[in-house]
């Protein structure tokens, strides 16, 4: 039997307790066992970043992440964003640039382009377009997606 | 069985723990599977293609298999630094370029702030990214176990450490604690390549790592190294013997490509034919030879 593991971490700023197996991904606990279901799977294996969220501030795929190593950790996914019913700045540029076809890729871009902004204060196109090669958008937006980072990153978001 | 039963193969009991000695111990039966970026183990476990065994060991957790430094004349890399922390490293900058050239062509942001050095070596893949730059650095691994009183350690070259596709010298009953290499030399210049459709996330389909000191157009201390041509990541030993205090010229060049030819063998398959492989590593060593910039 697999064994399950007892963990606790913050969880958008509040503590979770959760137990999991132990060869569960950090992606099927947030979506499956916590019911957040913003963070997207998509292609599980690392390849489209549907499923980014921040650990300690470092982006990572949700989808290759242990459940059981969350423990004692700092996470952020998509759901943690929004500050009561305010769009936390990126979210906003979005939506003003129409940076959203069928959507699936948006929070896994909006999480990485976090992570872009947090650690470059000066993030330039080229940055952020290397910065956003882990994320895919099937729609082929990119266009309206790199203006809505260009314009969050110019903003300080 | 029926589709909607899911098969339990997952390890029956799991550790997390923060010094070698404990995570040595934890291993020492052979009965463990080493989690630390996961990046690989998670893939390769959930499609089949690699079994859990009895016990999950986590040594990401482990703060002295972390952090980059210089020791005399040798550099050591933690295992656990991830693709993330040598990127950014500024001593390895300057020391070693080539390996943030490496990081800087590794996958994804993402998968750079999960993936361990210490794990792209121990998968042990032919088209591992970060090894062809080891290699011409002269790295060496080292393995920690516990032999019944205390840690005891030993020191693998790195071209000697694969010995087939996800295969290694490393034990079953081992952990890989670091990687080390001397100081390069400041007149050495080492370079990088890799092939894909697309610069990211791209499994190379010819990889190549070249090392030398050249005064004017002669080299000396050739180091070639090359992923996806083999069973494993290869040193070309006999194009850097051809090519050691030899002057450069269009002949000499040409003369290197047809000994390479002679030490590589690549295969064909979903990403590339046997014959594309050949080509792109002449060109890639033309490219490495050839232009200085």
């Amino acid at each position: 039997m697999t064994i399950k593991v007892d963990i606790e971490f913050v969880l958008n700023g509040r503590s979770v307790v959760a137990s999991v197996a132990a060869d569960l991904s950090a992606l099927t606990l947030l979506r499956d066992q916590l019911g957040l279901t913003g963070t997207k799977l998509a292609c599980g294996e690392g390849e489209c970043g549907a499923c980014t969220i921040l650990i300690d501030g470092d982006s990572v795929n949700a989808c290759l992440a242990y459940a059981v190593d969350l423990d004692g950790r700092d996470v952020l996914s998509i759901e943690g964003l929004r500050t009561e019913d305010v769009l936390h700045d990126i979210q906003q540029a979005f939506v003003d640039h129409g940076a959203i076809q069928c959507g699936f890729c948006t929070p896994g871009m909006i999480v990485q382009a976090k992570y872009l902004i947090d650690n470059n204060p000066k993030l330039t196109l080229d940055d952020l377009k290397r910065g956003l090669e882990g994320n895919i958008c099937r729609c082929t937006g990119y266009k309206k997606i790199f203006d809505a980072v260009a314009d969050a990153a110019k903003a300080g978001a | 069985m029926s589709a909607d039963v899911k098969m339990d193969r997952g390890p029956e009991e799991y550790a997390a723990p923060t010094t070698i000695e404990e995570a040595a111990r934890l291993v020492f039966d052979g009965e463990a599977r080493v989690l630390a970026g996961g990046t690989d183990l998670m893939i390769q476990t959930r499609d089949g293609g690699m079994a859990y065994r009895k016990r999950l060991v986590n040594i990401r957790r482990i703060s002295e298999m972390r952090g980059i430094s210089k020791d005399g004349q040798t550099v050591r890399i933690g295992a656990l630094s991830t693709l993330t922390d040598i990127l950014n490293n500024e001593f390895l900058v300057e020391m070693a370029p080539v390996l943030r050239q490496t990081a800087d062509q590794f996958a994804s942001g993402q998968i750079r702030n999960a993936a361990t050095l210490g794990g792209n070596i121990c998968n042990a893949s032919p088209a591992g990214d970060s090894i062809p730059a080891l290699l011409v650095l002269d790295a060496s691994v080292e393995l920690a176990f516990w032999d019944g009183g205390a840690v005891a350690t030993r020191t693998v070259a790195l071209n000697e450490f694969f010995s087939g596709p996800g295969q290694t010298l490393k034990g079953d009953n081992e952990l890989l604690t670091a990687v080390t290499f001397p100081l390069p030399e400041q007149r050495a210049k080492a370079q990088f390549i890799k092939s894909g459709p697309r610069p990211a996330l791209e499994i190379s389909i010819v990889s190549m790592a070249f090392s030398a000191v050249r005064e004017d157009d002669t080299l000396f201390h050739v180091r070639i190294a090359l992923g996806s041509v083999a069973p494993t990541p290869l040193r070309a030993v006999a194009t850097e013997a051809f090519l050691e205090g030899k002057t450069l010229s269009a002949d000499i060049i040409e003369a290197a490509k047809d000994v390479l030819m002679g030490e590589i063998n690549p295969i064909d398959d979903v990403r590339a034919t046997a014959w594309y492989r050949r080509h792109l590593a002449c060109v890639y060593l033309g490219r490495l030879l050839g232009d200085d910039d």
